[in-house]
């Protein structure tokens, strides 16, 4: 019982960051219908600024905030300069793999082909006793809070903020929101730039747990994508619920089988597939 | 008249083609001979993008199966070409038919989704299976076919460019009969119209199934050739980055243009090696070159072109 609660832990931290991640990918999708590839390499960028913060403030919270402000600013940098460029869908996510390669290859002129492990925030670096004898590190819980914090505000912020209302009226019908006065091309921009934030930190608390390494763009970024085909594209709740599935399988089919963790999550993204071709949460 | 001079001129390109290796340096049979396998691979894909209007952003899949294939088979189990060739196409085959029940009643944006997702997963298990794959680092050691007692070492003789020149006139020759084929026709007429062509008594999902899993096996086939010329197969075959490559081909040649996706792969391929041979950061040149080319040149350079060269005929004559 005690290995499998603690897998079924670590599945649900795993979630969490899963869904930062997904959320921001599926927000501008949502919204823009733009497939941001690089998303996964905003994510790493974070990381990698997060490895040098720490390094020379030895601040955490630092980290995070200089990770998603540089992040969240060349996410807008993106929307604004390059992608207004193209409206059709398959241009513009070629268009973000071009900056993903960019990005991912100064990364490694800059921080160099090393892996480096973030060190976990002054506090949470010890364990956490929960029932009996079962302890479990206490930054996984910090990661759990912080998801559940962000997923609120999300939810907030969509459904009962003024922002969101506009957003979900450009969603609907672009024409009708430009006409009421909502400028939809810096609404657009700022949703970008609130995607990267987002994949700016779950890079920066992802860093002490799974590392900071070359490659782990493209594999953060294979995640997120099954996190959205299974949750739906363009829903919230969708990466949610998508987000914990796909952090609880990954951790329980590594006990099954310790390398081969992506059989078991194909498999079910397949099924779902099968199933639901637009997701759990997804419309047509 | 138009038609003999486009005649001609492809039967001096073959001739061309075929007596390169008598004059041709090594280095530039080896960038001809990726050019042929790009080649097939970026027309395959412009069948089911720019014909049917399926957009993948996971053809590599087909690709990089079709290589592990070949590659397991080679190094672990024996070295047959046939039965490779054969073993590669089916498997090939097999997750095409699969990835096509999948994928094929999605649409647009969602299609691209899916073939991305789906073949990152395979990206992912090859990255990760390192008894089957060598996972990270690779799967070493694949040797070229051996067919009767010829050496197809590259270093020493031409036989392996010729085998890899066949195989593209062949698969060439086949896309064309089907892009030229009612069954091309009703492609074209799909990516315009599915509603129409529903209306008109076409099973338009069948017509995608069926196009799905044949352009994936031409893909399939590039990946054969791909695997025996490099020697090496490596998970980004299947990556992200292969299929982005591809379809940049695809878009510098023109989409629905069958044969300028060709054009395309001889350009990325070239550039590819010149910028790698110059510089270590060849994937940030690659990178930005491809966000140029989506800002300046969205519909390929075939157009531009085609149209530079007819004004500069037209000067030419009015002068």
């Amino acid at each position: 019982m005690g290995s499998w609660g603690i897998q079924i832990l670590n599945g649900i931290t795993l979630g969490m960051l899963l869904f930062l991640l997904a959320a921001g990918f599926t927000l501008i999708f949502g919204l823009m219908g733009i497939l941001n590839l690089s998303h996964g390499t905003l994510y790493l960028l974070a990381g990698y600024v997060a490895v040098t913060v720490v390094r020379y403030t030895n601040n955490f919270v630092l980290a995070a905030i200089a990770g998603m402000l540089i992040i969240g600013i060349l996410g807008m940098l993106i929307h604004q300069r390059l992608l207004r460029y193209t409206s059709e869908h398959l241009p513009q996510a070629l268009l973000t793999i071009g900056i993903a390669l960019f990005f991912g290859d100064l990364a490694i002129w800059v921080w160099g082909g090393y892996p480096y492990m973030v060190r976990k925030p002054a506090g949470f670096q010890g364990s956490f006793h929960l029932l009996g004898n079962i302890s479990f590190p206490s930054y996984r819980i910090l990661v759990i809070f912080i998801g559940v914090v962000v997923a609120v505000f999300l939810w907030w912020f969509h459904e009962r903020s003024r922002y969101g209302a506009m957003i979900r009226a450009g969603v609907d019908d672009e024409e009708m929101a430009r006409s009421i006065g909502i400028n939809i091309r810096l609404l657009m921009t700022l949703v970008f730039g609130l995607g990267a934030v987002l994949a700016g930190l779950a890079g920066v608390i992802g860093a002490p747990f799974l590392g900071v390494y070359p490659g782990h763009d493209m594999e953060v970024l294979t995640l997120s994508l099954v996190v959205v085909v299974i949750g739906g594209m363009g829903s919230l709740a969708g990466a949610f619920i998508g987000a914990l599935i796909v952090g609880v399988a990954d951790n329980l089919a590594k006990i099954l089988f310790p390398h081969l963790s992506l059989f078991f999550i194909f498999g079910l993204m397949a099924l779902i597939l099968a199933v639901r071709p637009t997701g759990l949460f997804g419309r047509q | 008249m138009k038609k003999h001079i486009l005649w001609v001129a492809v039967a001096i390109l073959l001739l061309l083609l075929f007596v390169a290796p008598l004059f041709v340096p090594r280095y530039y049979i080896g960038l001809l001979i990726l050019t042929f396998i790009y080649g097939i691979f970026a027309m395959s894909l412009d069948i089911l993008t720019g014909y049917t209007g399926l957009p993948s952003l996971g053809h590599a899949a087909f690709f990089g199966v079709a290589a592990y294939t070949v590659g397991i088979l080679n190094v672990k189990v024996f070295q047959n070409f046939g039965l490779e060739l054969l073993a590669g196409l089916s498997v090939t085959g097999v997750i095409a038919a699969v990835f096509g029940l999948l994928t094929v009643r999605s649409r647009g944006i969602y299609f691209l989704m899916i073939t991305l997702a789906l073949s990152m997963v395979l990206w992912g298990l090859a990255s990760n299976w390192t008894a089957l794959t060598g996972g990270h680092d690779g799967l070493a050691g694949v040797s070229r076919p051996k067919i009767g007692q010829i050496s197809w070492d590259l270093g020493v003789t031409s036989h392996f460019y010729y085998l890899v020149l066949i195989f593209f006139l062949i698969a060439v020759a086949l896309m064309f009969f089907v892009a030229r084929s009612p069954f091309g026709v009703a492609l074209l007429g799909i990516r315009e119209s599915e509603t129409r062509m529903s209306v008109l008594g076409y099973n338009v999902w069948l017509y995608k199934y069926i196009n799905f899993i044949v352009t994936g096996l031409f893909a399939g086939l590039a990946g054969i050739l791909f695997a025996y010329y490099n020697g090496f197969v490596h998970p980004s075959a299947l990556g992200i980055g292969t299929s982005a490559k591809v379809l940049f081909m695809f878009i510098l040649g023109g989409p629905g243009t069958l044969f300028g996706p060709l054009g395309g792969a001889g350009v990325i391929v070239f550039l590819e090696n010149l910028i790698s041979a110059y510089s270590e950061r060849w994937q940030m040149f690659l990178g930005a070159i491809y966000v140029l080319i989506i800002i300046f040149a969205p519909r390929g350079i075939y157009g531009p072109m085609r149209q530079l060269i007819r004004r500069a005929l037209l000067w030419n004559l009015s002068s």
